[in-house]
């Protein structure tokens, strides 16, 4: 109860929501479910990318380089699936290739001490030079990845067809939200790593180790970026461009804030996100937009919802920082 | 808001400033620090600024060296060829020049930006908006003598790109969000929303591909024999920023907030104001590029590719040039001279062009790491301070 009083906009506008999408799945259950479909397909890289940087900055590190990370594990994925003819070898790389990158971003930027920010567009330029040089046209995947469906759930209407019928990368972003959530919440690893990021130095004097916790939450939130990265290449569209993360790193950056800094939240911002884009190309066949503006609606979008909520969330509160042991702070 | 914990500690100068043209500053002894050496290593310590980059660019061109040898290629055989048609044929030079121009300006324009702890990423959409905006202005006259339709196009694409900067200034100024994030989607909505009037209203309609209006005849910028004419132009403007920076009132008032935001602020500097301005500037220049660009380039078109990474390769100039003025110039120079051999390296040796891509991430990642630093010079390192790096100030 006392959870529902303090999150009763939230619950409320969730509510008004759901039934507004079971209200247009009855007036027309195709559209509807195309709709909202497409809408999660746009926010899974999304969801994934912000989690890395959720797990990244709540213990005190600013990553820009989510864009970079995504990129490689696309590319390591697809390339890897593509020579190994083994689905599961591409995605568990490209997970591989996120890790690496986020340990590249600790290494430098907690133990080297590099400026966080720079460190991160330096790693997606890194990652662009990389995956262009080392492309090659005319591969191909030996086969498509599967759809799962869910016993049960996936019989639930609109929701059903919506979440639970999906590719396992899609299932895997779906399933991390309530997990990440729950272990930041909920757990002993969360508490110190919200404390990390906020205040490194009260937690370096409660004993814990600063440095070695920022080093590893890093790294291992590298792994949802490159679960994003698999899913772009190999889920999303079965093949590797360059470039072809396009910006949506950096989507991820701005629904992190935009959601506070909070899995759930961010999972709300991601399906917003990803439904203004779908309502914006069903648009197209009703009024005449041209189809670049339809294109750059993501990154408008971003503009104005940073504009929004900057000032209305905060960060942690250490975030951006580095820690030297010893230095205050 | 901003936290006090955001400014270096010991008052040391931001990476920004510790300039290849000013004296070089002393090196304060840090706790428990060797007294500064003297001799050879001295020197090597205080010109650090230079020495870095240029170990760095040494180290990329030998990984590089490793991946052409990996294509089974002589690197020695791939690098001379690139840079003997770089330097070494009128053609290559008039390329590498060309180049230079929109490298310093882009340069420059992520200089700036970073002297008052903004990081500016955008410059490739400001170059992309000043010259559409160039080409849309010079098509408006058209009729107007060449001259003048040169000047007015140039004046359009400064405006044009200090605008699309502004943009993120004043976000950055008003609602505290991020220019990183805010300059990396104006990139993408100025590539769509010029993808749309170039296929749209500024479109050529002989042209079968999507492309603008050309520029005039009479005011297209022709080569001085292989120098083109916005070299001198780029050149005089690094100067400009230079003294700008060094030795005016705007310049200090920026070096201040580089350096501590707080005091700037206590000692009645408008933070606001200035982070619009710096970023106005520098999309200014970038700007600038953009039309020169279109007034000096065949086929004197706004056409996709026009900006090719020029804008991004700006960020590796000017980390390269430790976010000075002057050192842009020999970093374009050396950019310049790697893009414009690229298709050379190709033609003769069958290695693709985004070779050049790899060798200058590396570069960046190996001039951004501290250790090169580290490594050579152990504890007598010019320490950085931090960017602006919290989200909400």
């Amino acid at each position: 109860m006392e959870w529902l009083k303090r999150n009763q906009i939230t619950v409320g506008a969730g509510l008004v929501i759901l039934v507004a999408a079971y209200v247009f799945y009855a007036v027309n259950s195709n559209v509807a479910t195309s709709m909202f479909s497409g809408a999660w397909f746009f926010a899974v890289p999304l969801v994934l990318g912000a989690l890395t940087g959720v797990v990244g900055e709540r213990s005190g590190v600013v990553n820009i380089g989510i864009e970079g990370q995504m990129l490689v594990a696309a590319f390591a994925a697809f390339f890897s699936a593509a020579a190994t003819g083994s689905l599961i070898v591409g995605v568990l790389v490209g997970m591989l290739a996120g890790i690496a990158m986020g340990a590249f971003l600790a290494l430098t930027t907690v133990k080297g001490l590099m400026d966080q920010i720079i460190a991160g567009v330096v790693i997606n330029i890194v990652a662009t030079g990389l995956t262009s040089f080392f492309y090659r046209p005319g591969k191909v995947l030996s086969a498509n990845m599967p759809q799962w469906e869910v016993p049960l759930l996936s019989k639930i209407p609109l929701i059903g067809d919506v979440f639970f019928q999906s590719g396992p990368i899609a299932l895997f972003a779906l399933v991390s939200v309530p997990v990440v959530h729950f272990a930041l919440f909920r757990t002993r690893w969360g508490l110190r790593t919200r404390s990390i990021g906020e205040y490194p130095s009260a937690a370096d004097t409660a004993g814990i180790d600063v440095i070695r916790m920022r080093l590893v939450n890093v790294t291992i939130g590298g792994i949802f970026a490159g679960a994003a990265g698999a899913y772009l290449s190999m889920e999303a569209t079965g093949g590797f461009e360059r470039g072809m993360t396009a910006g949506r790193g950096f989507l991820a950056l701005a629904i992190l804030i935009f959601g506070g800094w909070r899995p759930l939240r961010v999972f709300a911002a991601a399906l917003f996100f990803g439904f203004t884009n779908a309502l914006a190309s069903q648009l197209q066949g009703v009024i005449s937009i041209p189809q670049q503006f339809i294109t750059l609606l993501p990154y408008l979008l971003t503009l104005i919802v940073l504009a929004v909520a900057a000032g209305r969330v905060r960060a942690p509160a250490a975030v951006g920082q580095p820690f030297v042991k010893g230095e205050g702070s | 808001m901003a936290d006090p914990r955001d400014e270096p500690s010991d008052g040391r100068p931001a990476t920004g400033a510790v300039a290849t043209e000013t004296a070089p500053p002393p090196v304060v002894a840090e706790r428990g620090a060797p007294p500064p050496p003297t001799g050879v290593l001295g020197l090597l310590v205080r010109e650090q600024s230079i020495i870095v980059p240029i170990v760095a660019v040494i180290a990329a061109l030998a990984i590089g060296a490793v991946l052409i040898r990996a294509q089974g290629v002589n690197p020695m055989y791939a690098y001379q060829s690139l840079f003997s048609y770089s330097f070494g044929t009128a053609d290559g030079l008039r390329g590498t020049f060309e180049k230079m121009v929109p490298l310093i300006l882009c340069g420059l324009a992520v200089v700036i930006p970073l002297r008052v702890g903004l990081f500016n990423i955008g410059a490739q959409g400001q170059l992309m908006s000043g010259a559409i905006c160039a080409a849309a202005a010079a098509h408006a006259v058209r009729e107007a003598p060449g001259f003048l339709i040169a000047i007015i196009a140039m004046v359009a694409g400064i405006l044009g790109g200090a605008m699309w900067a502004s943009i993120a200034g004043a976000l950055k100024a008003t609602r505290g969000v991020h220019e990183v994030i805010s300059t990396i989607m104006l990139n993408s909505i100025a590539a769509g929303l010029i993808d749309y009037l170039v296929n749209g209203p500024l479109k050529d309609p002989t042209q079968s591909y999507p492309s603008s209006y050309p520029a005039p005849e009479a005011a297209q910028f022709q080569p001085l024999g292989f120098v083109p004419i916005g070299l001198p132009i780029a050149l005089v403007l690094a100067i400009l920023v230079a003294w700008m920076l060094r030795r005016t009132t705007l310049g200090f008032q920026f070096e201040t907030i580089g350096r501590n935001r707080h005091a700037a602020s206590y000692a009645g500097i408008k933070l606001g104001g200035m982070i619009v301005l710096a970023m106005a500037v520098a999309g200014g220049l970038a700007g600038l590029s953009g039309s020169i660009e279109y007034l000096e380039i065949d086929p004197y078109r706004y056409q996709d590719g026009i900006a090719g990474s020029l804008g991004f390769d700006g960020i590796t100039i000017a980390l390269l040039a430790r976010s000075t003025p002057l050192g842009t110039i020999p970093a374009a120079l050396l950019v310049g001279a790697l893009r414009a051999g690229s298709s050379t390296l190709m033609f003769n040796t069958g290695i693709q062009p985004e070779i050049v891509d790899m060798l200058l991430a590396i570069t960046l990642l190996l001039v951004s790491l501290p250790i090169i630093a580290k490594l050579i010079f152990r504890r007598h390192t010019a320490k950085s301070s931090a960017l602006a790096s919290s989200w909400g100030s």
